[in-house]
């Protein structure tokens, strides 16, 4: 193993327990800092995968923003997680069936195909961060997803609003 | 680029579920969302590891775009699904999506 997959493997540890630590977790506010660590350990995947520009959206985005609505939601919706209280519904066994035989198949799929899949040769752009910017506002390519997003953003921010607005 | 493309898809596999576990038996409305995000973390694993791998030669950005595309989407998801949880939990004091059944037959 070399430098790089030792990085990966670290950083996928943190991925994945932050990520059973969301769903193991019965307090829920702990779930949410779990939740927190998981992102981290993307936004590091990212770098390694030299997307630096979508690691730092990831660690505005997720980390500062989505996080912080989360626990806000939490305390705001006290009482909730009572200590007597169940946290898992009658088909969490089901549930856990189902997500397990899913993964079993990938992972049964990626191993069938595993020796095909292309290694990347070629090296990334320099500037790939300005050029992502100047094909966002490019009619050519993205310009009417970008115009979309926003209009999506905007709804829901309007949305969210009047959802959450006490009358 | 030493990492091989099918670790990056096995791991996003695990994530993604991790987050379906999370979304299909959490009886927390709050729990269910964060699965959800989960498993939207892991799809843009998934797209930026193809990216790196395979567009990365032809020289485009379609697979950045499309992260960028998931991460809005994933936001506006976490602001309505948080905003209707809190006006659910106003009126029926609850956040547990099993007692909010009214519109069950």
């Amino acid at each position: 193993m070399n430098m790089s997959q030792v990085v990966f493997v670290i950083l996928s540890a943190i991925a994945l327990i932050g990520a059973v630590g969301v769903v193991a977790n019965r307090n829920l506010f702990r779930s949410a800092l779990f939740l927190v660590l998981s992102f981290v350990g993307v936004a590091g995947m990212y770098i390694l995968l030299e997307a630096e520009f979508l690691a730092m959206v990831q660690l505005l985005v997720y980390v500062g923003a989505i996080s912080i609505l989360i626990i806000f939601a939490i305390m705001l919706s006290r009482r909730m997680m009572a200590a007597d209280e169940r946290a898992l519904n009658e088909q969490w066994l089901i549930g856990l069936l189902v997500a397990a035989g899913l993964f079993i198949i990938l992972v049964f799929v990626l191993l069938q195909v595993g020796g095909s899949w292309p290694v990347a040769e070629a090296e990334v752009m320099e500037d790939s961060i300005s050029q992502l910017g100047q094909a966002l506002v490019n009619p050519d390519y993205y310009l009417l997803v970008f115009e979309v997003a926003s209009v999506l953003l905007l709804v829901a921010l309007v949305g969210a609003v009047i959802v959450a607005r006490e009358r | 680029m030493q990492v091989p493309l099918s670790w990056y898809l096995v791991v996003a596999a695990a994530l993604f579920c991790t987050g379906l576990y999370g979304a299909l038996s959490r009886r927390n409305a709050i729990a269910i969302l964060m699965g959800v995000e989960l498993m939207l973390n892991s799809v843009n694993i998934n797209l930026l590891a193809f990216w790196r791998h395979i567009e990365v030669a032809g020289g485009t950005l379609a697979g950045q775009v499309f992260a960028i595309i998931v991460i809005t989407v994933a936001a506006a998801e976490a602001a309505v699904g948080l905003a209707l949880i809190i006006a659910v939990y106003r009126n029926r004091r609850t956040v547990i999506v099993e007692d909010v059944d009214s519109m069950k037959l």
